[in-house]
């Protein structure tokens, strides 16, 4: 309900594994942990299965 | 006192113990910020904790933790204030809203037959008469209601309890995530307002969220709210005032915020691996999820290898949030661009900065 403004989402490695998504979230760079249940990544999973948003692969 | 008189009171329903399932209800605690302004199109936590705020085409508004203004037995209320002319569209919605975990909610017995009610009461002030709604959305059922108060008399603090029957045909799950969501609403447009909502519990229909709500804050228009209780039972009782160090205590396994106003050692850390170093971060309480962490400063840590005079400054921006131990009070962070000249970490200072940890519900 009444979704969060996501600009921009990629995910963070360490050791070759992903550990976090850094996401522009209403205007604030957040490191947000792969964990359901964080209201965050929650809704990025959601945009990202609403095909209204895609996370960055790590750099 | 008869057998039937007492056969009564032994039924009633009346909350023993911690009684309000409400946190933070008379906005005694403000981490985030005390005022903030210029909000629109927002949604999210803004002022005080526990207590967030949406608005979708519904003006601009400053949102504050007030001190001054409250009811008698209050030292703060939470204050709404629209500083734009507003054009209520179809799509207009401006609301309130307070969620509580599920698992503190299992002894209300919903989808039993012996699902208890709850009363919410609260102190509200407005400048603006009229007819506001409250609605209690439950997302593992998909379930709500819907009812209405009146602000009768304009810039005056009045009492409201409204009591909402149990529901014995929706389920709460006994886990961590939200199973209400208090809201009240402070403008509406008819994506909203235009099915009309029974009173009880019933499928979730985003047209009757706010049914019967027909008042929306215009420039200037003010809204305030304070002493929320809401508690087992048919009955609205006295307010339970909690201590600021036991309200904050329960807002800390939500959203913690550590300033770092000076120089200051930063949490215990360890080099990593490469240019990683590693922090242990441990919180006041338990966080309910590992937190969404955001450090704000510039600059925000320093670096010393070796202890020696060798200094990394860094701003902080690509700490990230690794994992945590939810069943002890701490998590660990990373930070990728420590580059140095040493093989050891010496000592870490913040300064300058905050690092809020958010696990909201």
């Amino acid at each position: 309900m009444n979704e969060m403004n996501i600009t921009s989402a990629q995910y963070v490695e360490e050791d070759g594994v992903n550990t976090s998504i850094k996401a522009t979230m209403d205007g604030k760079v957040l490191s947000v942990p792969i964990e359901v249940g964080n209201r965050h990544y929650d809704e990025i999973m959601r945009q990202v299965e609403a095909g209204t948003l895609t996370i960055q692969e790590a750099e | 006192m008869t057998s039937q008189a007492r056969q009564l009171a032994d039924k009633a329903v009346v909350p023993t113990g911690r009684k309000n399932l409400i946190i933070n209800g008379a906005m005694q605690v403000a981490q985030r910020d005390d005022e903030v302004t210029g909000q629109t199109e927002t949604n999210g936590y803004k002022t005080v904790d526990r207590f967030q705020f949406w608005t979708y085409s519904g003006g601009t508004y400053t949102l504050s933790q007030d001190g001054t203004e409250a009811p008698q037995g209050f030292a703060h209320s939470h204050k709404v204030l629209n500083t734009s002319a507003t054009t209520t569209v179809a799509g207009t919605g401006v609301t309130f809203r307070h969620r509580i975990e599920a698992q503190d909610l299992q002894h209300l017995d919903y989808n039993t037959s012996s699902a208890k009610p709850v009363t919410l009461s609260f102190w509200v002030r407005s400048d603006t008469t009229g007819t506001y709604a409250v609605r209690i959305y439950n997302p593992d059922s998909g379930r709500m209601v819907t009812k209405t108060y009146a602000i009768s008399t304009a810039d005056t603090w009045e009492k409201k309890n409204i009591t909402f029957s149990g529901d014995t045909g929706g389920v709460i799950n006994n886990d961590s995530g939200y199973a209400f969501e208090v809201a009240w609403w402070l403008a509406a447009g008819t994506d909203f307002t235009s099915g009309s909502a029974s009173g009880s519990w019933e499928a979730y229909s985003s047209t009757k969220e706010a049914s019967g709500h027909n008042v929306n804050l215009n420039s200037g228009g003010n809204w305030y709210i304070t002493g929320v209780q809401l508690e087992v039972g048919s009955v609205a009782t006295e307010f339970e005032h909690r201590s600021f160090g036991e309200e904050l205590a329960l807002c800390q396994r939500y959203y913690t915020k550590f300033d770092f106003p000076q120089t200051t050692p930063f949490f215990p850390s360890h080099r990593q691996t490469g240019n990683t170093v590693r922090s242990t971060v441990t919180t006041p309480v338990p966080m309910r999820t590992t937190p969404t962490i955001n450090a704000s400063g510039q600059p925000f840590l320093s670096y010393n290898w070796d202890n020696s005079s060798n200094f990394l400054v860094d701003d902080g921006t690509s700490l990230t949030v690794i994992g945590s131990s939810l069943d002890a009070n701490r998590f660990t962070i990373s930070n990728p661009d420590v580059t140095g000249v040493g093989s050891n970490i010496g000592s870490v200072y913040a300064y300058n900065g905050d690092l809020e940890c958010d696990s909201e519900l």
